[in-house]
């Protein structure tokens, strides 16, 4: 496992988005979920995981709730909103977008 | 709608701060317990666990800080946090801040205000269709003796500019008129100031009446039907504001006109005080309407759009020109020009306010220049921390800001302050202004809190920059150094001090000088001599209707009736009518020929103003005889063509010639007369703030055009002549109850009215000048303690060396004159620029008047050395001893 790379800008949001897609999870399931799921790669720093939580929270993205977690502690988890969902679709597109894009230049030739 | 979401929890997060501050540390800790739980369960030990948690997540602080900080009113909570400290601050000393915050208040209200008014009355279009088209055109004309001067315009040449000339949209006039306005309903009557006004004048200016229509062409003819348009105010007052009084006749000096529109409330041109309009040309008889010598309209014209100005200009010239040449025996002025119609208005009043404007802007620039140095003196005090913390990582922007933010907060509630005393201030101004014009459109408004808000950041800049960049200048060790040597070694925030010091002087000298010359010519014209006695002398105004008293006789029999009752009230020493007394205005003048000297034609350099008067008036306002006699009583109704000339006329027409017996030629209506000279009086001002001006006197009741019916009544009493202006209104009634008077004043007010402009503002640039001086001592007091304090441990070492008293004195005395010399001579050089400006303002007072400067030189020298002797005797009972104990 190799030093854990740093994000492309703009692209922690859109992994957080997806990572709640499913069901509300507390930022640290949400690190833990990433982390896990890229095999380790994509290592979220605390510094950024709060900054992004509240930013999104303040663009009415996400919605945050305290709730129990598997202990019995009270946790805040974070859901996608409506807007969430549909911002979700937009930033998967562009990322698709993108991703085909570099894709294309780092094979061509 | 996302934006109204993103403000609602905006707007939520301020509310919620504390609480989702302790929420987010709840957060912050459940990860962190997580972290060590996956810790241990990776079989780490506790401590271990939780040191090796701590590693991973870093500074919580920052964490913390790094995650409020997407909270959109964290600047808010920076500034908060600012506002604290630096109130704190404050609060230490609320001596100085008290009056730092008074001083900001006075200077951003009393500029505040002063921009509205100039704003009002300079800058804000005028309230017509396309404003920047209107000009107003005036007779030009050179004269040898009196000077350029611009003439207003005669119906014949005003008729002969529209029809030939092709630069002009439509051309119009007006002219100033006045009537009694007497009603049906035996209301009382009342004078009423009226104007003439070309049929299509309203529609150059972009005017409709609000109900009812303006003046047809048809309408616009010397004898045509009789119509009348009302003001506003007087549809309102006399006429309770009902519509179904078009059409309705009302009497205007006995005659009666039909109105035909209202116009509307905000229409106040020429200035509030017009009434009611009536068409030009009805305001002339069949002769004057044709004739050129008629000087008594105003012309408005509306340029035509892409015509240039030059090339107007050279039309309206060229056409003048010709009928100058045309009209070879008639006075006619050789030239026309235009100006446009809002400097017209506002010329009297341009240079008063800028200079009130520059002397508030200096005083406010005098009270930033006060707040920076004590902000200084006070920064210096503070630098010990200032530098430690600079040390321990504290960013110089974040010291900068703080230091910043203490003036902040003093120009911001000065400036709340001041918006409270502009406010008050500038409805004062409007209210107590007299012969401002264009008053009425006097307002706080959205702008002027702008430029106020403005003012406040400029002046809390101004006041603050300085000292916080010098403050969190220095090294850590110089400060500390130097504050534990305690030895004034801050050469360079010292010399900073002096600059600012010499600056602020500079400013109040040249404040001083203008006020200084301001005050003086105020002075001249209230001492000055009208040329005949002011004291114990009513006026009072009347007029006469034509159609009542139609003939010569009636109109004398009026006149010597109301003499004799008056002479026989008891406290009357004299009584006497003329047209209009000293003072009382300019009222007209005509040009004439001397038919002695038969290669003169009439051409405007033969030009005086005249008056009407009975026998006695001389002798009543004690104006001397200086040859020849007075009219004889049996002169007043025959029509003699008998003429007095004032001093002035003789001097400049028949210098070195005895006028006695020669004659001047004028031309009445169409055709000239020959009056024969038979007397040279004093000379006596039409207005104070003029020069004199040659004068014509013609007996009263000669039935000189226009000049007969309206009279004003002059009585010298023994007693206070107020307390006989009931007494004479009585017999006036008594004599015709229809018969209104007006402008009943002592001779007294009336110097005081045409001064009223002048003392207002000299009064108030004294005042500004006053508080300068006040706020420079301040200033000078607190520079020179500070210097004092700082090298107490050098004056006790010095006096311990032996140096004496007197030396010692004259050290802190000369260190702390120098900024105040370098000052005044840059102020004097100020005052100098000053006077040229004000220049026309000016009376009686050359703009580099020797007396002016050196006072007020003077007087801020004393003050200097009055706020250096303090910190000076203090420092020469220094104890050498105990100084350097304290060391």
């Amino acid at each position: 496992m190799g030093k854990p790379s740093d994000l492309v800008q703009g692209t922690l949001d859109l992994l957080i988005l997806k990572t709640i897609s499913l069901e509300p999870k507390h930022g640290w399931a949400i690190a833990k979920r990433i982390q896990q799921i890229s095999n380790e790669v994509l290592q979220v720093q605390q510094g950024s995981l709060y900054p992004a939580l509240h930013r999104l929270e303040q663009q009415g993205w996400i919605r945050a709730k305290w709730s129990e977690t598997d202990t019995g502690r009270q946790a805040k988890f974070y859901g996608l909103t409506a807007a969430g969902r549909a911002q979700l679709e937009r930033e998967k597109e562009s990322w698709n977008r993108l991703s085909t894009a570099i894709n294309l230049v780092v094979e061509a030739g | 709608m996302r934006w109204l979401e993103q403000f609602r929890m905006a707007v939520l997060m301020l509310f919620r701060r504390k609480s989702e501050t302790a929420r987010l540390n709840d957060e912050l800790q459940f990860h962190l317990e997580q972290q060590i739980a996956e810790n241990r369960s990776n079989g780490l030990g506790m401590d271990e666990a939780r040191s090796a948690a701590l590693r991973t997540f870093g500074n919580p602080t920052l964490l913390r800080d790094q995650a409020r900080s997407t909270w959109s009113w964290n600047w808010l909570e920076i500034c908060l946090r600012d506002i604290r400290y630096g109130a704190r601050t404050l609060a230490r000393s609320p001596g100085f801040a008290i009056i730092a915050i008074l001083v900001m208040a006075l200077g951003i209200g009393a500029t505040t205000s002063l921009f509205t008014i100039a704003r009002a009355v300079l800058l804000k279009p005028l309230p017509f269709r396309e404003p920047n088209k209107l000009v107003m055109i005036y007779e030009h004309f050179r004269s040898a003796t009196a000077g350029d001067g611009f003439n207003v315009v005669s119906p014949h040449d005003f008729r002969d500019w529209r029809e030939q000339t092709h630069g002009f949209e439509d051309m119009a006039a007006w002219r100033n008129y006045g009537f009694n306005l007497t009603s049906e309903h035996d209301e009382l009557p009342e004078v009423v100031r009226a104007a003439g006004g070309s049929w299509n004048l309203f529609s150059v200016l972009g005017v409709q009446p609000v109900l009812g229509r303006a003046f047809t062409p048809r309408e616009d003819q010397p004898g045509a039907n009789h119509v009348v348009l009302l003001s506003w105010s007087l549809f309102q007052r006399r006429f309770g504001g009902d519509a179904s009084i078009l059409g309705k006749p009302i009497r205007l000096d006995t005659n009666s006109y039909t109105v035909v529109g209202v116009l509307p409330r905000w229409f106040t041109y020429p200035e509030p005080r017009v009434q009611l309009w009536v068409p030009y040309a009805q305001t002339f008889t069949t002769d004057e309407y044709a004739a050129h010598d008629q000087h008594q309209s105003h012309v408005v014209a509306r340029l035509r759009t892409g015509v240039s100005a030059s090339i107007v200009t050279k039309e309206v010239s060229a056409l003048q020109y010709q009928l100058y040449q045309a009209n070879a025996s008639k006075p006619v002025a050789e030239d026309a020009v235009f100006r446009p119609m809002i400097d017209d208005l506002v010329q009297d009043v341009k240079t008063p306010l800028i200079v009130l404007l520059c002397a508030v802007g200096c005083m406010l620039l005098i009270a930033c220049l006060n707040v920076s140095n004590l902000l200084v003196a006070r920064s210096a005090a503070r630098r010990k921390e200032v530098a430690v913390r600079g040390a321990l990582g504290g960013s110089r922007l974040t010291l900068i800001r703080e230091q910043m933010t203490e003036s902040m907060l003093i120009c911001a509630v000065g400036g709340l302050l001041g918006l409270v005393i502009s406010i008050l201030a500038t409805s004062w101004f409007a209210n107590n202004w007299q012969g401002l014009p264009r008053a009425e459109t006097i307002g706080v408004d959205g702008s002027v809190l702008v430029f106020s808000i403005g003012l406040v950041f400029l002046t809390a800049l101004l006041a603050g920059l300085l000292p916080a960049i010098s403050a969190t200048g220095s090294s850590v060790l110089t400060a500390l150094q130097e504050s534990s040597r305690g030895i004034g070694g801050s050469a360079s925030r010292a010399v900073l001090r002096k600059i600012l010091l010499a600056v602020e002087v500079a400013l109040t000298v040249t404040l001083l000088i203008s006020a200084g010359l301001l005050f003086k010519s105020f002075l001249h014209l209230r001492t000055s001599d009208l040329g005949c006695v002011t004291d114990q002398v009513l006026t009072i105004k009347y007029g006469l209707p034509e159609k009542q008293y139609d003939t010569r006789e009636k109109v004398a029999a009026f006149h010597e009736s109301l003499l004799q009752q008056v002479r026989n009230l008891s406290g009357v020493r004299a009584a006497a009518l003329v047209s209009t007394p000293p003072g009382g205005g300019y009222d007209g003048d005509d040009v004439f020929t001397i038919p002695e000297r038969p290669s003169d034609k009439f051409n405007l350099q033969y030009d005086a103003i005249y008056r009407t008067a009975d026998p006695e008036y001389f002798s009543a306002l004690q104006i001397p005889l200086i040859r020849g006699r007075f009219f004889a009583d049996q002169e007043r109704l025959t029509r003699d063509h008998y003429v007095i000339i004032s001093k002035q006329l003789a001097s400049q027409f028949f210098s070195g010639e005895n006028p006695l017996g020669k004659h001047l030629k004028v031309a009445w209506g169409s055709k000239p007369e020959d009056f024969e000279i038979i007397g040279v009086v004093g000379d006596t001002l039409y207005d104070v703030t003029q020069p004199s001006k040659a004068m014509m006197y013609f007996p009263i009741l000669s039935g000189i055009p226009s000049q007969t019916s309206g009279a004003t009544i002059v009585v010298r009493t023994s007693g206070d002549p107020l307390a006989l202006s009931l007494p004479v209104q009585k017999q006036v009634a008594a004599l015709d109850p229809a018969l209104p008077v007006y402008e009943v004043f002592t001779m007294q007010q009336i110097l005081g009215n045409s001064t009223a402009s002048q003392s207002f503002s000299a009064t108030l640039v004294l005042a500004f000048a006053g508080l300068s001086l006040l706020l420079a001592a301040i200033g000078l007091y607190g520079v020179l303690s500070y210097l004092v304090t700082q090298r107490m441990t050098e004056i006790g070492i010095r006096i311990a060396l032996g140096a004496q008293k007197f030396e010692v004195l004259r050290l802190i005395l000369l260190d702390g004159l120098r900024p105040v010399v370098i000052g005044s001579l840059i102020g004097l050089a100020g005052g100098a620029i000053a006077g040229a400006f004000m220049r026309s303002i000016l009376y009686g007072t050359s703009p580099l008047d020797p007396l002016v400067f050196s006072t007020m030189i003077g007087g801020l020298l004393l003050t200097a050395v009055a706020a250096c002797a303090l910190p000076a005797l203090r420092a020469v009972r220094i104890e050498p001893i105990q100084v350097l104990r304290t060391e």
